[in-house]
């Protein structure tokens, strides 16, 4: 009877446990686009197999150990009128059992691990990789591409296919950049250069983030990363080396300025109205500060604090990936960029309503 | 057994403080005496303990879901900061003092610490020091760079104000405590041992809190060398983080990290000795393998300062150095193995009996196996580079420091709460605080693991929807409301018990070590004839102790009198450190000034009255 009741308390643990693990699985559904366990590249599906092979030794230790405390939990249990146990000391071939046992799973663990570091930390070797250089800034990420001289901002483009040699850089502190799809973590140093590789294998749309406390901000230091197929990538990155629109050496492509235009003009034939707002804008644009650190490709404006602007319009997201490039939040981040993301280096400049939707729309047609 | 032949007498004796702890205010402040310093570490620990979960819980209120805007990132940033730093620094490392305090000398078979007024001043420098850094809140903020404080958010340029400050200077007053009470408790247990303890003989806890006080007197140098540069950099304008004038930023991660691991190990160890005493005294059974038990806590110590630069797998570092410390990382999971084996065979074949502090000790190695694999799983360079600095990690360190150490601590609070107030805590509460604790802390961290797999960063104060995140944080929001709750269970526990718990006399539980063979609460001179020892489990042995430690007809030992110097000394410390914070030379000076003579009243004030 006493044992009985004594168990009370333990069968309800038990019962909670087994509720706690189905809310845990059914918490479990997803989709995950973040996913480390979802691996899109060469490099994070080795990462991937190395970590599914420790969990795999994980596990079995995990029951073995978990087992063995169990039985000792329930089998010695005090008893009535049980004797008090013999005063074992200890039993050296145990001891030296157990000193072996778990070296030995340890070296099935680091033979693995050590061929994949040798294989992930190394720079690449390919000669035909294409050079990234990632600057990580306060809260934003920089790509350049030297081999196309190509300037962007948050939003990496990739062909699948191709080792991409990833070149960091920090213009402030120490980021981490993140594409757990793509690959592991690799800080992003102020006076250390780091590197990083890997060849994506699928196309899509990944999404990224900081991964090192930078400061304020850091929850929303985020990028995406665009692999898409070599000739989808080409395409990008014609339509990335042309000057900015409205310069008059640019085309403006049909969806730039949905309200204004429907047909797509070369640049010496705009149409009077677009040539106008175009202009204003620009004009806007070179008056109001923005040039002390924006660039825009044909322009006077040659800043380098910001990101940079020549083709804002073709990018998905606006301020590091936390929002869809719309008019809407186009003209948000320029009322006030530190609501959107506090502590954010650009300042409130207290634009006129007026001056922001002619910004905006110069902005959206930077295609 | 044994034992209650020579501990059933309570010491009668003649003094009137003799365990009990009424006094007032200043018999508190200029106290000496090891157990009640153990006690005000206990109560100050554990309210910074409180603290830090209050903030906890304020993060977790913002994450329970996305895009939350109850709390702005600046505050945020604050609170995670100031988490980590309090529960590390304000909450486990006193917790741990406090048992050693109290324990330490009652094990050793000793009548106090080696150096009591030292002993009065980690204690206050520990206590003002607490205070000096949460004081950041009402001066312009908390600090906000993380507790690691990475090189170069922390300088003046990225992180100007005084939140940084706060806490280059408070860390390095705590350092001071910890420093001295290490050096305190390494003479102690050198010295003060009772005739026949030879160091083979020691209780766990007291092997372990010998141990850590290497640990600590080795590790703090580090930390310190980081802040001074810190400060300099900081105050004087130098460049050692500076990377624009030929600093280097990965010089601080290096500072901090061969400091930071063997911290973890500063805060582990003393929970391993606990459990040491808890499984052997309700298996009644002596631990099985001791030697082993004892080496491999040094081993641990040991490996604990090859390994910093795990912390380090995503710098680049190259793959020389992430293999040589993943090998390191890795072979520090044998010996910690051993010990699970051996506290598991200790259970094997022995007489379970079920009270409150053996659920906490069960549940403490079956929480640390799993932070335990865990942290195999990290310590594969190449598997981290996914794991570093995702929730995954977060989960890791939580089973690692919440169901390993808290349990742990726990699990010691209940065994030495009868000897350290004469009452027993209850056990129909106990327990149901340990069930509660044990769900509510697994549905709070468990899912942190899959987070951190599905790409959830840390330090992050929000995430935007979409990503998948939203269930498993809800989860882990709700865990850990109920998880608060059951602390609010323990104090409750607490205070029922003080007012109307059983009298726990001096053995509730049947144990072996010394500090059962005398009353609960102990007499301020705790044994009145010194124990001679002759076996590692002496009040298990046949016939008991061959002292009669408790014996009134001998006389009552003199104990060093009450001083106010070693508190004066401490605020003189926080002066000189207000001084700094603030620029004031005058104040720096006042407060140096308050060191220098209070240390002289310190030292002309004879011992004993």
């Amino acid at each position: 009877m006493r044992n009985d009741l004594r168990r009370v308390p333990r069968e309800a643990g038990f019962a909670l446990f087994a509720v706690a693990a189905v809310v845990l699985l059914a918490g479990c559904g997803g989709p995950y686009p973040q996913s480390a366990l979802d691996p899109a590249s060469d490099f994070a599906t080795r990462l991937d197999d190395l970590f599914r092979g420790i969990f795999f030794w994980a596990v079995i230790v995990f029951v073995l150990v978990e087992g063995a405390l169990l039985v000792a939990v329930f089998r010695f249990r005090d008893r009535e009128g049980k004797r008090r146990p013999e005063a074992v000391h200890g039993n050296t071939i145990l001891e030296i059992s157990w000193t072996l046992a778990p070296a030995i799973v340890l070296v099935l663990i680091a033979v693995p691990t050590f061929r994949t570091i040798w294989d992930v930390d190394r720079p690449t070797r390919d000669p035909d990789a294409l050079v990234v250089e990632v600057i990580g800034h306060q809260w934003w990420w920089e790509f350049r591409y030297p081999e196309y001289g190509i300037v962007t901002a948050n939003e990496m483009h990739v062909p699948v296919g191709r080792t991409i040699d990833v070149r960091l850089t920090s213009a402030d502190v120490i980021h981490s950049f993140w594409f757990p799809r793509a690959g592991g973590k690799r800080d992003v140093l102020p006076g250390h250069e780091n590197h990083l590789w890997f060849t994506m294998d699928s196309t899509g749309v990944f999404p990224g983030q900081c991964a090192e406390f930078c400061g304020l901000s850091h929850a929303l230091m985020k990028m995406e990363l665009v692999a898409s197929s070599p000739a989808a990538f080409a395409e990008w990155v014609a339509v990335q080396q042309r000057p900015a629109v409205g310069t008059g050496a640019a085309p403006v492509p049909a969806d730039s300025l949905a309200a204004v235009s429907e047909e797509t003009l070369p640049g010496d034939t705009l149409s009077a109205e677009l040539r106008q707002i175009l202009e204003t804008g620009q004009q806007k644009f070179l008056q109001s500060g923005c040039i002390a650190c924006h660039r825009i490709a044909g322009t006077p404006a040659a800043g380098v604090l910001g990101p940079d602007l020549t083709h804002v319009g073709s990018r998905r997201k606006i301020a590091a990936g936390i929002l869809d490039n719309t008019p809407e939040n186009m003209a948000a981040w320029l009322r006030d960029p530190t609501t959107v993301k506090p502590g954010s280096l650009m300042p409130n400049l207290n634009l006129d309503e007026d001056t922001i939707r002619t910004l905006v729309a110069y902005l959206e047609s930077l295609k | 057994m044994a034992a209650t032949e020579t501990a059933a007498r309570p010491a009668s004796g003649t003094g009137t403080r003799e365990g009990t702890y009424a006094g007032g205010l200043v018999s508190w402040l200029t106290t000496v005496d090891h157990k009640r310093i153990g006690i005000m570490y206990a109560v100050f620990a554990f309210s910074f303990f409180l603290l830090g979960g209050l903030e906890a819980l304020l993060i977790r209120l913002q994450l329970g879901s996305p895009e939350n805007t109850l709390i702005d990132p600046d505050l945020y940033n604050q609170l995670f900061t100031m988490h980590g730093t309090t529960m590390v620094f304000l909450a486990i490392m006193p917790l741990s003092a406090a048992f050693f305090n109290f324990m330490v000398p009652l094990q050793i078979g000793a009548r106090d610490v080696a150096f009591p007024r030292l002993n009065a001043f980690s204690l206050w420098v520990f206590v003002l020091g607490a205070l000096f850094l949460n004081a950041s809140f009402l001066f312009g903020g908390a600090p906000d760079a993380g507790w690691f404080g990475y090189a170069n958010l922390t300088s003046t340029q990225y992180s100007p104000g005084m939140r940084i400050d706060f806490w280059v200077l408070g860390l390095q007053i705590l350092g001071v405590s910890s420093i001295a009470a290490a050096l305190n408790f390494i003479v102690t247990i050198i010295n003060l041992r009772a005739p026949g303890m030879s160091l083979m003989r020691m209780p766990l806890f007291t092997w372990m809190t010998f141990v850590t006080s290497f640990l600590l007197i080795l590790a703090f140098p580090a930390i310190t060398v980081g802040l001074v540069l810190l400060m300099f950099d900081r105050t004087f304008g130098t460049s050692f983080f500076n990377p624009a004038a030929g600093g280097d930023v990965l010089l601080w991660q290096h500072l901090f990290w061969i400091f930071g691991h063997p911290e973890v190990y500063i805060l582990l160890l003393p929970s391993l000795g606990i459990i040491s005493e808890v499984i052997p005294t309700f298996s009644r059974k002596p631990l099985f393998g001791y030697p082993f038990v004892v080496y491999s806590g040094i081993l641990i110590a040991f490996l604990g300062f090859g390994v910093w630069a795990h912390h380090m797998f995503a710098v680049g570092l190259g793959p020389i150095a992430n293999t040589v410390f993943s090998a390191t990382t890795m072979l520090i999971a044998i010996p910690t193995g051993v010990k699970i084996f051996n506290w598991i065979a200790t259970m094997w074949g022995g007489s379970l009996r079920f009270k409150t502090p053996l659920y906490f000790a069960v549940g403490f190695i079956a929480m640390f196996i799993i932070g335990g694999l865990s942290g195999i799983m990290h310590s594969s360079a190449a598997s981290d580079l996914q794991q570093t600095d995702s929730y995954f990690v977060v989960a890791h360190i939580h089973y690692v420091l919440f169901g390993g150490v808290m349990f742990a601590l726990f699990s010691g609070i209940y065994y030495w709460f009868p000897k350290i107030t004469g009452k027993m805590l209850s056990e129909g509460i106990g327990k149901l605080h340990f069930w509660l604790m044990l769900l509510a802390f697994n549905l709070t961290f468990f899912p942190q693991h899959l987070l951190g797999l599905h790409g959830m960063p840390r330090r992050t104060f929000t995430y935007q929807e979409g990503l998948g995140f939203e269930a498993m944080n809800l989860m882990s929001t709700v865990g850990s409301l109920v998880l608060g709750f059951s602390i609010l269970i323990f104090l409750w526990n607490v205070v029922v018990s003080l007012r109307k718990g059983a009298k726990a006399g001096p053995d509730p539980w049947g144990g072996a070590t010394l500090e059962w063979a005398i009353a609960s609460p102990p007499p301020h001179y705790n044994f009145r004839r010194l124990p001679r020892v002759h076996s590692r489990d002496p009040l298990w042995a046949e016939g008991g102790l061959d002292v009669a430690v408790n014996d009134p007809e001998a006389p009552e030992p003199h104990m060093p009198s009450p001083s106010l110097w070693p508190f004066i000394l401490a605020v003189g410390i926080i002066v000189a450190a207000t001084g700094g914070l603030t620029h004031s030379v005058p104040l720096a000076l006042a407060g140096a000034a308050v060191v220098v003579a209070s240390t002289y009243g310190w030292a002309f004030q004879p011992l004993e009255r």
